[in-house]
């Protein structure tokens, strides 16, 4: 009875492992080597890429810079989202609706070329000296805040009401609860979500191509534009893309199982 | 109403109501609580008496009526709710403790932060006080680490370190199990004991005969009768009392 049933075991743990490896990740990693490779040995793609990565400064800095915007508008609007003023509530909701029902792309071009000349002329201030990067970083940071706005409401919510009960009846206001007992958990129960939004903000970082900022995107339109070499460009943008988010979302599950540890 | 007002009382409830949408939880109840008085409130699910409670401190807001603490009106446009709340001490059912800070740290935090106490005399207060419950050695632990009732008397430590007027208990001990229900009322006797004015609601009906120099009644969102634990546990006048004893002492 038990004999078979010892000799399968190996195969069983075998078929398990099988089943359980991460072949994703290493139909990815292979993509990712395969083109570093060509990058080292062939001279066009070694070309193009050596024009195209220099906009990797950029990229970071508009997609860090407006993630930190993002994130400070993100908790105001959604802490107004949950306000019992009925004000700022309704200007919370009306700011996180309107971005959610207009395209990322439309909003960026709206934003840089319609919204923020007309507040720079209105507070006296002249739009030439906003330049496009800056457009770009308030664009995708005002996008991003409504959702991060949602992420921080949801969070906040996933708070027993004890925790502000208890505060409050050790007489905090609801300012200090807020922040002593109720975002330090918030924030944390919702770092996983907000690391998925910066991967998805440095993606979006792309978009600023559209207001011809020399990130990477635009340097890849550039070099393919003048060099007809469409394919090597291309290849060389997902390459270096992918690479980047492959490395943050490996970092973020790492983080995420360490959290999970904690918990326990 | 000023007027009515005793140096002596604490605690003044007013013909106190509260309505949740087309419900009536309380329907004007009045009592007073004597400085250093032991009050504890009994009576079936649903009849209201955690929400007096809660409406003792504002967590819940009366509808009509009115809340005095020290003389202080509670409804009065002036009075700084946050002021008052620091002088009411609140143990919760759930514990309620703060999971993302240490034993320690929930026992300083409102010391640091309302009270304003610096750093070293917060932390002196809140050792005191673990000591006062009994758990001085989990200073360091974290809520999680802790059973129930050390919980519990972590969240009386944290109350008391506020140096409260009033304590408030809403079913203290009805999250616990058995065995850990006695380390809590123990630390409540010695509480009462050592004169803090508080006002109750539990099931514990040992604690009741123990510690209270009254036991309300209530019913259906009002005070149905009170009197001294003698009378109210082997003589009450009304047969709703008698009804409702009858079940929970039974056993």
């Amino acid at each position: 009875m038990t004999g078979p049933e010892i000799q399968n075991q190996p195969e069983a743990v075998w078929r398990s492992s099988f089943r359980e490896f991460p072949w994703w990740l290493l139909a990815i990693i292979g993509f990712l080597v395969v083109m570093a490779i060509l990058i080292v040995t062939s001279p066009k793609i070694n070309d193009a890429f050596l024009f195209i990565i220099p906009g990797i400064t950029l990229t970071l800095y508009i997609t860090l810079a407006g993630f930190g915007i993002a994130l400070v508008i993100g908790l105001l609007a959604g802490l107004g989202r949950i306000s019992r003023n009925v004000v700022i509530r309704n200007i919370a909701i009306t700011y996180i609706e309107f971005v959610r029902g207009v395209p990322t792309l439309v909003l960026i071009l709206t934003l840089a070329f319609v919204i923020v000349p007309s507040v720079a002329d209105g507070v006296g201030f002249d739009k030439r000296n906003v330049t496009l990067e800056l457009r770009a970083i308030l664009a995708l940071a005002i996008i991003y805040g409504a959702f991060l706005a949602e992420v921080f409401r949801a969070g906040i919510e996933s708070i027993s009401k004890g925790q502000m009960e208890a505060a409050r009846s050790v007489g905090m206001s609801y300012r200090q609860a807020m922040q002593y007992i109720i975002l330090p958990q918030a924030v944390r129960n919702i770092s996983p979500a907000l690391g998925n939004d910066f991967i998805a903000m440095l993606k979006d970082s792309s978009l600023a191509s559209v207001l011809a900022v020399r990130e990477l995107t635009q340097r890849g339109r550039l070099y393919a534009g003048s060099t007809f070499r469409f394919p090597e460009s291309y290849l060389v943008l997902t390459f270096t893309y992918l690479a980047m988010t492959l490395a943050l979302s490996l970092l973020l599950r790492w983080y995420e199982r360490r959290l999970g540890k904690d918990a326990r | 109403m000023q007027d009515k007002l005793n140096v002596n009382d604490m605690i003044v409830i007013d013909n106190l109501h509260k309505y949740f949408g087309h419900i009536q939880a309380v329907r004007g109840v009045s009592l007073r609580v004597r400085q250093g008085e032991v009050v504890v409130i009994v009576g079936p699910s649903g009849s209201g008496k955690s929400t007096v409670l809660r409406c003792v401190n504002h967590l819940e807001t009366p509808t009509s009526g009115a809340v005095f603490i020290d003389g202080v009106h509670l409804e009065a446009k002036e009075t700084k709710i946050n002021a008052v709340r620091a002088e009411v001490g609140m143990v919760f059912q759930q514990f309620n403790l703060f999971p993302h800070l240490s034993v320690l740290e929930n026992v300083t935090i409102a010391q640091r932060r309302v009270r304003k106490r610096k750093p070293e005399e917060a932390h002196e207060i809140a050792m005191q006080q673990l000591t006062r419950v009994g758990i001085p050695e989990k200073a360091d632990a974290y809520p999680r680490q802790l059973s129930g009732g050390q919980q519990q008397r972590v969240a009386i430590a944290r109350a008391l370190a506020m140096n409260p007027k009033v304590m408030l208990f809403d079913e203290p001990t009805s999250a616990l199990d058995p065995e850990m229900i006695k380390e809590v009322l123990d630390v409540m006797l010695d509480l009462a004991k050592g004169g803090m004015t508080m006002l109750v609601v539990t099931h514990e009906m040992g604690f009741g005969r123990a510690a209270a120099d009254r036991i309300v009644f209530m019913d259906n969102g009002e005070i149905v009768e009170t009197g001294s634990p003698d009378v109210m546990f082997k003589n009450p006048s009304h047969d709703r009392t008698k009804l409702f004893l009858s079940k929970i002492l039974a056993h």
